[in-house]
């Protein structure tokens, strides 16, 4: 068997899903257990970089795994939307895993093995959602990445974790039966397919009342993309261990999620269907709803982990803002938010998870002077932080940017309003965390000393988060790039 | 046909009365049978034959043959002939299989359930019902129709009296069905007096031909006709005539539920698909209007209504009970688009609610046996203590909400897209709605048996007991069966629309 793309394909899939029974098999050996995470994790990467190269030169490579119900295809298409997906969740996979050991270790955390295991069946599954190539596929890689994270969530097995597991399983289960599938049948009758193609799949004349209705279905029925009111389950996943809310709940997951959305609006309704349906009008206010209220709601989390998951709901809507606009511009927006977001929020969760392990605090308000203590800790807080608010250098500020074109360009100048007004809560929930650390005198000094030197034997709790802080700052000068790399699945005439 | 050849000879000639024959004699030894064991023994050995000998009926009509069977060698139209064509072959494959998992799932769970000196004539009672039920599906003979639903109809009021000593009520919901099915028997009857009026004949063929030429006939085979659905109505669980339904299948024996719920139903479904579309013809106005306006309508009232009384049921079987008076609905609605793609559908659906449906009571019936499983709130950690039997009980719940690589899923998209086909896109509205209902009341006993903890009795947490082999086999395969439908639908579609030919013969073939 030559190295093919379509090999490379099947290996994205592959290559996590082979690792988790080696990481089982290798459970009483931890170091190797280890190892196994982390080879396939750069193998992955390695794999991905080489179909990113393939797919911008113009490639589409594609496989069919099956076909069921005598009409429905299971098949993988990677497209450069898909890719970015891709790129993102093997690049951060590797990070993070090295983030995981550390913390992990660091916290003498339980059932490690299972935790790898369940974090690369939905590393598999999540690369399934990226080169699903039709909305069946989606389908059914959207439901395993439910169904592998639920463990995941409920990790620590005590009554907290598996209350908010139940949440997190009964609204993303709950939404995607009955409204996300759903969705996909009308599809595929009104269109007589599910394959995503560019343009869309609706025929011409298709009423403006379906289209409506399906968007409405395919928006509420993404319970992964947490458009409010189905963003309850984010919240209620911060049970779960931090890797995993950085790793799954800041990137795989949610992206997933906000991924599927733009790549429906892309793919299946087309960006003119999108912008002639009326519903596209109404969503994009409630993403705009969302986005201010999930930032109030921040606003007001003493903890920390719980302040993030809001911030996630807020900035997450931008994606779907961008995607109902549906103005070249916009989902060029909201294609970046997918990126820059991710490198910054893990970069914060993995901030969140340094701070409890080496002093295990989890409330910002006892935050005093912590900076001096870890400086590189809250160093990367801050670039994070500025990532997210959309400072420029950081790469967070090109899709604020995007998406502010896009919302003038769509004619909708009056969404500016929101997320000017998002940028400036940003401004007060975020950067207050930082500069507390730095600024105000630690409570209690002799303590603090102790964790200096208690940070000194955490190497991997410190080290990833750094990175990723650097790769938000990095990201900011590839904007061009991979919009350029997008331009190939938008309407160019419009351009 | 290969498989053929492995048949004797004189079942090729016989196959269609041996079917009827043999449970009907074997019911009456069972009944004076000293000991359950040979009763059980018995039974499962004739209904093994019977699925063989309906297995071998499908093998003979698959490419569209008819075999008419002249009984006693008196031919039709004076004699009774029975007649098996696309229509009827699968559903007596159905019955008899289902037949034949039941009695094996019923070994232990008799034992459980009926008093010592009932089990012989508790078999006695379901040999003499499968008779009944095969024996109403393969007559051609509009007369021996009614016989044989009596038949069946009687023994199972006795099956479902029978529960008694599990469970009181039994015995008021056996009444209780008594009395509906006897009127419902009543119309049936009258409506067949007033055809043969109208016809002079009571061979179904024969029927159909007259009434064709009278296009339709006068009045009195408008009110036949009446009579006739509502007759059929009431034994099918037509919404809103389904009100002796949930109590049969709450109180009876498990294996009686199983049963009933997998072939009843359906049984009386085939006659009405035979009676509105062969015997009866669309194209009469009277017929028409009944089936757009009534069993269209009423299905996907039923549909509606009872999936919403599903989600309120405290007691486990009433929730599947009332869900199957939705999943009728389900097919009324197949029935009512009237289209060949419909038709289709509504027989799609039919077998796979039979598998389904079969598999989850199987379920309930097992979480009864070991922990007297009878209401919702018992479902708690019922993953834990018996992991194997709530496996089978999750896929079949999520084949019953239609989630894809389930026969649920083929089914309900099927019947979506006909109903698209037909323009009548609020249908697809009530099938969502009504699949979302499901959902609700499926995820709710899920939710509770994995996510809640189980019960403590003396402070110990209760220990895990999974069911018995012989209850998980036949439950499993009707599940990786469904699984199997869902993920190669092609054998079954090939037979809903060898049926859907029968019934629709100009449009024959004609896929959406």
């Amino acid at each position: 068997m030559t190295y093919s793309a379509e090999m490379a394909l099947a290996l994205t899939l592959l290559i996590p899903l082979i690792a988790a029974p080696l990481i089982l098999i290798c459970r009483s050996q931890t170091n190797i257990r280890e190892a196994v995470t982390l080879i396939a994790a750069i193998l992955l990467l390695v794999n991905v970089a080489n179909l990113v190269v393939t797919v911008a030169g113009g490639a589409r490579p594609t496989l069919l795994l099956g076909t069921f119900a005598g009409e429905f295809d299971v098949s993988l298409t990677l497209e450069p939307l898909g890719a970015i997906f891709m790129a993102i969740a093997s690049s951060l996979w590797l990070l993070n895993s090295l983030f995981a050991i550390g913390y992990m270790r660091g916290n003498n955390e339980k059932n490690q093995t299972r935790f790898y295991v369940f974090v690369a069946i939905a590393i598999s599954a999540a690369m399934g959602i990226a080169a699903a190539g039709n909305l069946i596929t989606l389908f059914i890689f959207y439901e395993a990445l439910t169904l592998s994270t639920f463990p995941l969530v409920t990790h620590k097995g005590d009554a907290k974790a598996k209350r908010g597991g139940t949440i997190y399983a009964l609204i993303l289960m709950g939404t995607s039966l009955a409204l996300f599938l759903p969705a996909i049948v009308g599809t595929h009758v009104i269109a007589g397919t599910t394959e995503f193609r560019v343009g869309g799949v609706f025929p011409e004349g298709t009423s403006l009342l379906a289209t409506s209705v399906l968007l409405f279905l395919f928006a509420f029925g993404i319970g992964k993309a947490a458009l409010m009111p189905v963003h309850p389950w984010l919240p209620n996943a911060m049970v779960a261990p931090t890797p995993v809310s950085a790793l799954l709940h800041a990137v795989a997951v949610v992206k997933a999620g906000v991924f599927s959305i733009l790549k429906i609006v892309i793919f299946t309704f087309g960006p003119a269907v999108t912008a002639a349906t009326p519903m596209s009008t109404i969503l994009s206010w409630v993403a705009a709803i969302s986005i201010v209220v999930a930032s109030l709601i921040a606003l007001r989390q003493d903890n920390l982990k719980a302040r993030l998951a809001y911030s996630t709901v807020s900035q997450l809507s931008y994606v779907t803002l961008g995607a109902m606009l549906a103005a070249p511009a916009a989902l060029v927006g909201a294609g970046l938010q997918i990126v820059m977001h991710a490198w910054g929020k893990i970069t914060l969760f993995m901030c969140a998870g340094a701070i409890y392990t080496v002093a295990h605090r989890t409330n910002i308000s006892s935050f005093n002077g912590l900076g001096r203590s870890m400086p590189w800790v809250f160093g990367a807080f801050l670039v994070g932080s500025l990532s997210i608010i959309g400072i420029p250098p950081m790469g967070g500020s090109w899709p604020k940017y995007f998406l502010m074109v896009g919302a003038i360009d769509s004619g909708k100048a009056i969404l500016l309003a929101a997320l000017i007004m998002s940028s400036i809560l940003n401004v007060i929930y975020l950067t207050p965390i930082a500069i507390r650390g730095f600024l105000k005198p630690p409570d209690n000094p002799e303590k603090d000393t102790e964790i200096r030197a208690i940070a000194k034997a955490h190497p991997w709790v410190i080290i990833p988060p750094v990175i990723t802080a650097m790769g938000a700052l990095i990201l900011f000068f590839f904007a061009g790039p991979i919009s350029d790399f997008l331009i190939p699945v938008l309407p160019l005439d419009s351009f | 046909m290969s498989l053929i050849s492995f048949f004797p000879d004189w079942m090729l000639t016989h196959g269609a009365a041996f079917l009827v024959v043999v449970p009907l004699i074997a019911g009456a030894i069972a009944a004076i049978l000293p000991k359950r064991q040979i009763a059980a023994a018995l039974t499962v050995a004739v209904s093994f034959i019977c699925m063989l000998t309906s297995l071998l009926l499908v093998l003979q009509i698959i490419d569209g043959q008819t075999i008419n069977y002249a009984l006693g060698g008196w031919d039709a139209p004076h004699g009774i002939a029975y007649v098996v064509d696309g229509l009827n072959a699968p559903i007596l494959f159905l019955i008899s299989a289902i037949g034949f998992l039941v009695s094996v799932y019923g070994m232990p769970t008799i034992i459980a359930e009926v008093e010592p000196k009932k089990r012989a004539p508790f078999y006695a009672a379901f040999l003499i019902c499968l008779a009944g039920l095969l024996g109403m599906v393969v007559t051609g003979d509009a007369f021996n129709v009614f016989v044989f639903l009596e038949v069946s109809s009687i023994s199972t009021y006795s099956l479902v009296a029978m529960g008694a000593s599990r469970d009181r009520r039994a015995l008021t919901a056996a009444y209780n069905y008594l009395i509906m099915g006897s009127i419902g028997a009543t119309f049936f009857v009258i409506g067949l007096g007033f055809l043969y009026m109208e016809t002079g004949t009571l061979n179904m063929a024969d029927m159909a031909v007259i009434l064709r030429e009278m296009e339709g006939g006068s009045r009195v085979s408008e009110i036949a006709f009446g009579f006739i659905i509502v007759g059929l109505g009431l034994k099918l669980a037509m919404f809103p005539l389904h009100t002796w339904l949930p109590g049969a299948y709450a109180h009876s024996p498990s294996m009686v539920t199983v049963f009933l719920a997998s072939t009843a139903t359906k049984a009386a479904l085939y006659l009405l698909l035979r009676f509105v579309f062969t015997i009866f013809d669309v194209s009469f106005n009277y017929v028409f209007d009944v089936e757009i306006y009534l069993l269209a309508g009423l299905g996907m009232v039923g549909m509606i209504l009872g999936s919403l009384q599903a989600i309120f049921q405290t007691d486990i079987r009433r929730v599947l009970a009332y869900s199957s008076v939705a999943q009728v609905g389900y097919m009324l609605l197949g029935v009512g688009l009237g289209t060949a793609a419909g038709l289709t559908a509504g027989y799609l659906h039919l077998m796979n609610h039979a598998v389904i449906k079969g598999a989850l009571f199987m379920a309930l019936g097992a979480f009864w046996y070991r922990y007297g499983i009878t209401r919702v709130t018992d479902f708690n950690g019922l993953s834990k203590s018996m992991p194997w039997t709530m496996g089978a009980f999750t896929l079949g719940g999520l084949s019953l909400i239609g989630v894809p690589f389930t026969a649920g899923f083929t089914s309900k998209f099927r019947l979506v897209e006909a109903a698209f086909l037909k323009g009548w896109w609020w249908a697809v509205a009530i099938i969502v709605v009504s699949s979302v209902l499901a959902i609700i009341y499926i995820g709710r006993l899920l939710l509770a048996a994995y996510f809640q903890s189980p019960p403590e009795v003396n402070g110990h947490v209760v220990a895990k007991n999974e069911a018995p082999l012989l209850m998980l086999i036949p439950m499993w395969f009707l599940v990786l069966l469904s699984i199997a439908i869902g993920i190669n639908a092609d054998i079954m579609v090939d037979l809903a629309e060898g049926a859907a030919s029968v019934l629709l013969p100009i449009s024959a073939g004609a896929t959406p």
